[in-house]
């Protein structure tokens, strides 16, 4: 090969054909999906609490994207039925993940809607769940002597406060927790007719 | 749109565009002599080894070991040939230095973090107390460090000083290359530290916000503005394959970056296969061809003899670029992707065993009956894994594509530790080979301690095969643990445990070697050690010239 202008203009082309393929067809055909009808916006509080789920790299242990029944168990676990398009039509920049150290969080707000669970469970993950190997966040929250008036408790399993104080969530704890309250696709996958 | 028409339009298209380059390569496809081969060699040099990295004994002996396998004692050189590739070396010596200490400092970074992270996944409550500590951000920032610092630093250092050697022109323009290096570093310090504060575009591959991902833009401009200078001037009329994967790699490498880091383009769903086009391609249209250009190149230049097949090398070039780009959508399979994108990301994965069987079979051939070279050849010994790691990298990700693999790899550690054999068995043993034969033919000075060479070499391979085997194992077991709805969930992480331990215990081993090989750098460069005779290949050319000089 002796012309430099043949060569990359030939990996151009090729590059052209697998940039249509995986960017623009997809692009036409499913970047503009509607909204399922189930589906809500998210509200201030949880977006908020979504750039807390990325700023700490959640989706690098958790994936959002439940797959087929016959493909795998997911639904089984409760985890929800598979998504589709129309599912992710708020989600900026999305989230689907490719990694399952912890489980699947499409649904954990229909798994596991109480606030107080989740605020205890990123303190301490490992008093809920005893063999959890995800990270424990202690820097979401704080110790105070007396909570204020304001403040959103933590409510822990007995012992596990550290005596003589409260432990109280930092707003991006409780925003991160509104945000996965609000994971829920419960709703039908097809849209109504 | 109806999907089967697109599919179908997509395959049309691509099999009449491969057709047409095949048919516009076809004088070199059916060429049956091997004159494209030989243009890495001077006149008469072929048989002669040129290893910098070895001591003068080994380079006696790796001589000695090519000469019995081809039958043929070795000659020199003709040195006008030699004296245009010690011009060439000249004018990049000073870049590609600055190139490698940058690339040798994220490598201490990226290991540092790759070691904590790995830590952290067993003991969950070690340094939680800071929030860019946190297993997310840590990871991340590993991550980054390899992937724009490492492994781009040292690939782009290898292209700067090959590329003038195979053009036999000096590298024009090289102050462009130091500002767009000094501006990148700049970018991966601040888009480091972005990660580290948590502000991310939160895409895998693509974390460091968009603002940054600019200078990162620019300053990849200036640094490709060098080598497209002096390709256009280049002295000869034929391009070495090395060129067309470095050549190439730099003129993708930017579509992919700006394609991705647009803001405001992609949403949702659509995303996430931009995200997975991104992320694939950037190994394999990017990584892949830097580091299989320093294979081909440098393999047939320490044993002196050139690549068998020149066929079989645009094969395995056309290949690649024609099918790797389609892979990327096998990071979603089982997702709310289209299906047909799915499908066709499988079918090219792997259609990928062409190109890869391709190069396997051509460095094999080339190496045959040479291989005791191996023992004597520091940098042969880290290319030859290198090369070898990419034939098993290749295979392994195309059969994980397959759905039922993936079924069962998808979502695991399996995928963690395919992709570390491809960036660090492959791509980064590479590397450490091409820049243990660049350094002492950039500063002219040798490499003081043989054996923290070895030690290198050593506790790397071994490291790497512990944390593979551990991860693969982790990976695999947890995939299962997952599949059987009848077991518990946490079944599939407490299976890993005992793997993830065995992992950091490879990871410190590597971590050990990238001590040695960085202590190793900076002892050169401090013309620290015992002081042994400059390579001769080296000082002949110069000597040459003053001779020449003095008769003129």
């Amino acid at each position: 090969m002796n012309n430099e202008i043949k060569l990359v203009s030939g990996a151009m082309v090729m590059l052209a054909l697998a940039t249509s393929a995986l960017v623009v067809l997809p692009y036409l055909q499913v970047r503009d999906t509607p909204p399922l009808p189930g589906l809500k916006p998210y509200s201030s509080a949880e977006l908020r609490g979504r750039e807390v789920y990325i700023a700490n790299g959640c989706v690098y242990c958790h994936s959002q994207q439940p797959r087929a029944r016959n493909f795998a168990p997911d639904h089984a676990r409760g985890w929800g039925r598979a998504t589709v398009a129309g599912d992710y039509a708020y989600d900026q920049p999305h989230l689907l993940g490719t990694m399952r150290t912890g489980p699947d969080l499409m649904n954990i707000g229909v798994r596991q809607p109480s606030e107080a669970w989740h605020l205890g469970h990123l303190f301490q993950p490992r008093a809920y769940v005893p063999d959890s190997i995800m990270p424990s966040y202690p820097f979401l929250f704080e110790l105070k002597a007396r909570a204020d008036r304001d403040d959103v408790v933590v409510s822990l399993p007995a012992g596990l406060a550290p005596a003589g104080s409260v432990v109280v969530a930092r707003p991006e704890a409780v925003d991160l927790v509104r945000y996965l309250q609000s994971l829920d696709r419960s709703y039908p996958g097809v849209a109504a007719q | 749109m109806n999907t089967v028409a697109i599919l179908l339009s997509a395959f049309v298209l691509s099999f009449v565009a491969l057709l047409a380059f095949v048919w516009s390569q076809r004088t070199g496809l059916f060429d049956r002599s091997s004159r494209g081969a030989e243009v890495i060699f001077a006149p008469r040099e072929i048989g002669r080894i040129e290893e910098p990295a070895a001591t003068a004994a080994e380079q006696g002996s790796l001589q000695q070991a090519i000469d019995a396998a081809s039958g043929a004692s070795s000659t020199h050189a003709e040195s006008d040939e030699l004296v245009d590739r010690a011009r060439a070396d000249a004018s990049t010596g000073p870049l590609v230095f600055f190139f490698f200490c940058c690339a040798i400092v994220w490598l201490l970074v990226a290991s540092a973090a790759g070691l904590v992270s790995s830590i952290k996944l067993h003991e969950p409550d070690w340094l939680v107390g800071q929030a860019w500590l946190t297993f997310g951000r840590i990871r991340t920032i590993h991550l980054n460090a390899v992937a724009y610092g490492w492994a781009p630093m040292a690939g782009l250092g290898i292209a700067m000083f090959v590329i003038p050697r195979l053009l036999k022109t000096p590298l024009l323009g090289s102050r462009f290359a130091f500002a767009g290096a000094v501006l990148w570093n700049a970018a991966l310090i601040a888009g480091l530290g972005s990660i580290a504060a948590g502000i991310s575009d939160g895409l895998e591959w693509l974390e460091i916000p968009w603002q940054i991902g600019a200078l990162f833009a620019v300053g990849g401009a200036l640094i490709g503005l060098p080598l497209v200078f002096t390709l256009v001037n280049r002295k000869v009329d034929h391009l070495y394959v090395s060129v067309w994967y470095m050549a190439c790699a730099l003129f993708w490498l930017p579509v992919l970056f700006v394609v991705a880091k647009t803001p405001g383009l992609h949403h949702g769903v659509q995303q996430a296969a931009m995200n997975w086009w991104f992320g694939h391609n950037v190994l394999g249209l990017f990584y892949t061809p830097l580091a299989l250009a320093s294979v081909y190149y440098f393999l047939p230049k320490v044993i002196g003899r050139p690549i068998q097949s020149y066929n079989l090398s645009l094969l395995g070039f056309w290949g690649l670029a024609f099918f790797y780009g389609q892979v990327g959508g096998h990071h979603l399979i089982g997702g709310p992707v289209p299906e047909w994108m799915i499908t066709l990301s499988i079918v090219q994965s792997m259609m990928m065993i062409i190109p890869v069987a391709a190069f396997t079979v051509n460095q094999y051939q080339t190496l045959q009956g040479r291989l005791s070279a191996l023992r004597f050849s520091p940098t042969l010994r880290f290319i030859g894994v290198g090369g070898l790691m990419y034939t098993a990298s290749s295979v392994q990700g195309s059969f994980e594509a397959l759905r039922s693999i993936n079924a069962v790899t998808h979502f695991t550690h399996y995928t963690v530790a395919h992709a570390h054999l491809g960036l660090y068995g492959f791509v980064s043993f590479v590397f450490f080979g091409a820049i243990y034969f660049t350094m002492p033919r950039i500063t002219a000075r040798e490499w003081p301690f043989p054996w923290l060479i070895t030690a290198h070499f050593w506790l790397v391979s071994a490291g790497f095969a512990v944390y593979f085997a551990s991860l693969t194992t982790a990976g695999w077991l947890q995939g299962q643990a997952m599949l059987d709805a009848a077991r518990p969930f946490m079944d599939s992480v407490t299976v890993t445990l005992p793997w993830l331990k065995g992992r950091s215990v490879g990871g410190a081993m590597m971590v050990a070697g990238h001590l040695a090989f960085a202590a190793h750098f900076v002892l050169m460069v401090l013309n620290a050690g015992p002081q042994r005779e400059k390579p001769a290949l080296f000082r002949r050319p110069f000597g040459r010239i003053v001779e020449n000089e003095a008769a003129g």
